[in-house]
């Protein structure tokens, strides 16, 4: 890159030093004036230590921070913005029962003697929405607007305070297609109107969508900057993962074979007591795999919780291999040779403060060879957790690591690794790749794939529209508690899908019914 | 991306064994900085700290006789430790103690005097008494949690109010003989062997070095020995069985553990069943090995130092015989220090102070834990 460039921001020779680890090891980050920058990295690459770092949660070890030309040096959150960096959070800081324009001006309210300027404030809000054309309803509570909204609300939050340079970390992971649309909208007209972005995602067809340049991570040192459009998805998953990478999921006809799990008229209620599955009927046979598409939120979750055992059923049926076993608790479901892995891998899958070998037995640690006559055999157990470690190729120094000291997508793969080394019948697999590296994503989708080949029946529930239509073999929408349509994977598409999920055709397709 | 994990199998062992040396050491350092502190309140009521320090060591541990003394008052305090620890460990904390203790030593001091029994069965019969008595008072307030989701803390705080004045006010009164307050006398049979009677025995007498034991008034008794034995049990339960991978858990992250098929109704009723009963031998101990018979103030609040010592043990059954030594070797040599006239209310000082800064630092390292967890996750 030539030196004469405008740079907003040089972190250079960043590192960071944990005990045993390099969460950063001598990683520059440039970043142009007006420019949409990805930062890209597998999990534990190092990209959240260098935005603490940037952002004035952690203090580098080594290496400076230049902005705007000069050295800086950011001590806490508030150097940061006080600079003109701002970050908008994966999981948003927002007060639910305050309403849109109380939330933006938190922390720095406009002032008329004692009281708050509510109309100074509401004029400056709404100054900046059409600017950027973020469109937000100021009057609006929190808890009452969509999930794009209140994304919304955090990015004027901090062009309120006068951010120049905004950091995105995962913005896209909650949204739906249309919301995604038009979250890169926003980009674009915050770029027309001179901010920097740094945009960070593991999503590589986004990156290639809306950013003009990339620094990949990889092992906490940043191994590549590249301009956007002399790369493809290809080039930069490899640089990510530093070594070739198998998009497409391959995989051959489905041969269908038995049903094995059939819901019926399947009707389940969330913990507030409002009925968040709607009747829900369909079948999943062996040697396929059903998917399940949504919008998080539609039910999926209350929809596998009363599958597995973990949650109540109102009403409905369900049957395995022609037999009841409706309302049968957690662990007569995984007798009965139904695996589970559970969308929530650090609240569910794993207790995070054992080791991996007692997390690799989880829900089969009362059975033989792990106990015998309720004695445990840690000899046994700790040969099974070195096999899975090997076998799953799980990245861990030793198995008696504690689960919590693990990556993301490494966490995964000992959830999957215990699941299917219990051989199940069916399995239930809900949001497998959820913040899960490309390369393990690849291993995830493989090993899926593997199953079904086996005579496996599947049962997939993925807000990933695309890791849905790669791997199912027929396709569910859920839409607000009801399966609105089961297609054929071969004969839709992601533009279909995304207009089911949001509550597009539902009229049309029940009208068809 | 191996060489980003930390540490071998090998190293992570050693690992832990500098986390047990760091932890004796931070509780260490706190004694000692506790000690400095009461020092400057004991100089505040003219008296001086080496006199007043020089008695706390020798009441403590100045010879057999004194060790013997604090490993006897330290017993009850192990067994209420274990009373909070087990339950704790899956997520209850059992203020239950004091109450489970005082129908455990109620139920084993009415064992002892009410029935008639060769001397080999007596006293294990009584001592079982007090132990299932103690279990059932601890399972009252699991099994209301697990049916009904009544908050434990409450329960046992109000079955402490009920074992009171059931075993007291109205079992002490209506089976009294006398003036004293107290159950009858138990049998002979039924009495804790005393270890200072270790020399009197046919074989073990003629061991060399068994004199030592011979200390006269020293009511070290067989209860002491048991809590030895308990924390083992404990600890191949909650380390090497089925149930103990439970407890931890329900204890850790009672999601996972639902979804991996454990009853977590199931481990709060064994918990505070074993809790009760770890309590009740307490209770059980004081009246067969101390007073033999249950006497009105017999507690002396056991229950609730119990739940210092649990917390100070780090709920580790070894730490908790630990820090039951530490305070049962301030209680014995503060016994001490008043003899050399410190006033009982500075005594009091300096054994709160131990507990405050011991406390007070093991909240700082977990902060510092807590801290260093948050720079590390990615």
């Amino acid at each position: 890159m030539a030196e004469s460039k405008d740079y907003i921001l040089e972190m250079r020779n960043i590192s960071k030093y944990f005990p045993g680890v390099k969460a950063n090891d001598e990683v520059d980050l440039p970043v142009e004036k007006g420019e949409i920058h990805a930062l890209v990295g597998e999990n534990g690459a190092g990209k959240t230590t260098l935005m603490k770092i940037l952002y004035g949660l952690l203090e580098p070890d080594e290496g400076e921070i230049h902005y705007d030309g000069r050295k800086v040096n950011i001590e806490k959150p508030q150097d940061a913005i006080d600079l003109g960096i701002g970050m908008v959070h994966q999981h948003f800081k927002l007060v639910d029962p305050l309403t849109v324009t109380e939330n933006i001006i938190l922390g720095s309210e406009p002032r008329r003697g004692l009281t708050i300027d509510k109309k100074a404030a509401q004029k400056k809000v709404k100054e900046i929405s059409e600017r950027y054309g973020l469109r937000v309803d100021p009057e609006a509570k929190i808890e009452d607007i969509s999930v794009g909204m209140q994304q919304r609300v955090e990015i004027i939050k901090i062009l309120y305070r006068g951010a120049d340079l905004l950091i995105f970390d995962e913005p896209t992971a909650v949204l739906t297609p249309q919301e995604i649309d038009e979250l890169f909208e926003i980009f674009e007209s915050l770029k027309e109107q001179g901010k920097t972005l740094i945009f960070i995602t593991h999503k590589l067809k986004e990156v290639k969508r809306v950013t003009d340049s990339i620094t990949v991570l990889r092992d906490g040192k940043s191994v590549g900057h590249v301009a956007t459009e002399e790369v493809d998805e290809k080039d930069i998953a490899e640089m990510m993962v530093g070594r070739e990478v198998l998009f497409e999921v391959e995989k051959d006809k489905a041969r269908p074979g038995d049903e094995v799990l059939n819901v019926k008229d399947f009707r389940v209620k969330d913990n507030r007591g409002i009925e968040m599955v709607k009747g829900v009927s369909f079948s999943v046979r062996e040697g396929e795999i059903f998917g399940i598409a949504g919008v998080e939120g539609n039910g999926q979750t209350e929809l596998v919780e009363a599958l597995t055992g973990l949650r109540e059923v109102e009403s409905g049926k369900v049957e395995f291999r022609g037999k009841d076993i409706t309302g049968l608790d957690a662990r007569r479901v995984k007798e009965k040779g139904i695996g589970h892995i559970p969308e929530d891998r650090q609240r569910r899958g794993l207790v995070m403060n054992f080791d991996l070998a007692e997390n690799m037995i989880l829900g089969y640690h009362h059975k033989k060879p792990y106990s015998n006559r309720s004695i445990m055999n840690y000899g046994e157990i700790n040969e099974h957790a070195r096999k899975l470690i090997k076998e799953f190729d799980v990245r861990t120094s030793s198995h008696l690591n504690m689960a919590s000291k693990l990556s993301g997508g490494n966490q995964q793969k000992a959830v999957i690794a215990r699941e299917f080394a219990e051989e199940p019948e069916l399995l239930i697999a809900a949001q497998p790749t959820r913040g899960v590296d490309v390369g393990s994503i690849e291993f995830i989708h493989e090993q899926l794939i593997k199953k079904r080949d086996e005579g496996v029946a599947v049962l997939l529930v993925s807000a990933e529209l695309r890791e849905v239509l790669s791997l199912s073999d027929r396709i569910g929408v859920i839409f607000e508690g009801e399966l609105v349509k089961i297609l054929q994977a071969d004969e839709t598409d992601e533009r279909e899908l995304g207009r089911l999920m949001t509550g597009g055709q539902v009229k049309e397709a029940k009208a068809s019914v | 991306m191996s060489e980003l994990q930390s540490g071998t199998g090998e190293s992570l062992a050693e690992g832990k064994i500098v986390n047990i040396l760091i932890d004796l050491g931070v509780s260490l350092a706190s004694i000692v900085i506790a000690l400095l502190v009461g020092a400057v309140f004991i100089l505040l009521a003219g008296e001086s700290p080496v006199i007043a320090y020089g008695a706390l060591y020798e009441g403590a541990l100045g010879g057999a006789r004194q060790i013997m003394s604090t490993f006897w008052r330290s017993t009850p305090l192990i067994f209420t430790g274990f009373a909070l620890a087990i339950p704790f460990r899956a997520g209850l904390f059992n203020i239950g103690g004091e109450g489970q203790l005082l129908v455990g030593g109620f139920a084993a001091g009415f064992v002892g005097y009410y029935f008639q029994m060769p001397g080999i069965i007596h006293a294990p019969v009584a001592l079982l008494a007090g132990m299932l008595a103690g279990a059932f008072w601890g399972f009252i307030p699991g099994i209301l949690k697990a049916w009904k989701g009544a908050h434990e803390v409450i329960i046992t705080i109000m079955l402490n109010y009920i074992a009171t004045l059931l075993t007291i006010s109205y079992g002490i009164n209506r089976l009294r003989v006398g003036g004293r307050p107290a159950l009858p006398s138990i049998a002979e049979g039924a009495e804790l062997f005393r270890l200072g009677d270790l020399p009197e025995l046919p074989i073990l007498g003629s061991l060399p070095f068994i004199e030592v034991f011979a200390q006269p008034g020293s009511r070290l008794h067989l209860n002491f020995i048991l809590a030895i034995v308990a924390a083992f049990i404990l600890w191949y339960l909650l380390e090497r069985t089925t149930y103990g991978y439970e407890i931890r858990s329900v204890g850790i992250n009672p999601a996972a553990a639902h979804y991996g098929g454990i009853s977590e109704n199931k481990t709060i009723i064994l918990t505070m069943v074993i809790g009760g009963a770890m309590a009740g031998l307490a209770g059980a101990g004081e009246a067969l090995g101390t007073h033999h018979s249950f006497i009105q103030g017999m507690d002396a609040g056991h229950g609730f130092t119990g739940i210092a010592v649990a917390l100070l043990g780090r709920n580790h059954p070894a730490g908790i015989i630990l820090a039951g030594l530490l305070f049962g070797g301030l209680a014995e040599g503060g016994l001490e220090m008043q003899f050399v006239g410190i006033p009982s209310e500075i005594v009091q000082i300096v054994q709160a102070l131990v507990i405050f800064f011991v406390a007070a630092l093991q909240m700082i390292k977990y902060f510092m834990a807590r801290r260093r967890a948050k720079g590390e996750s990615e």
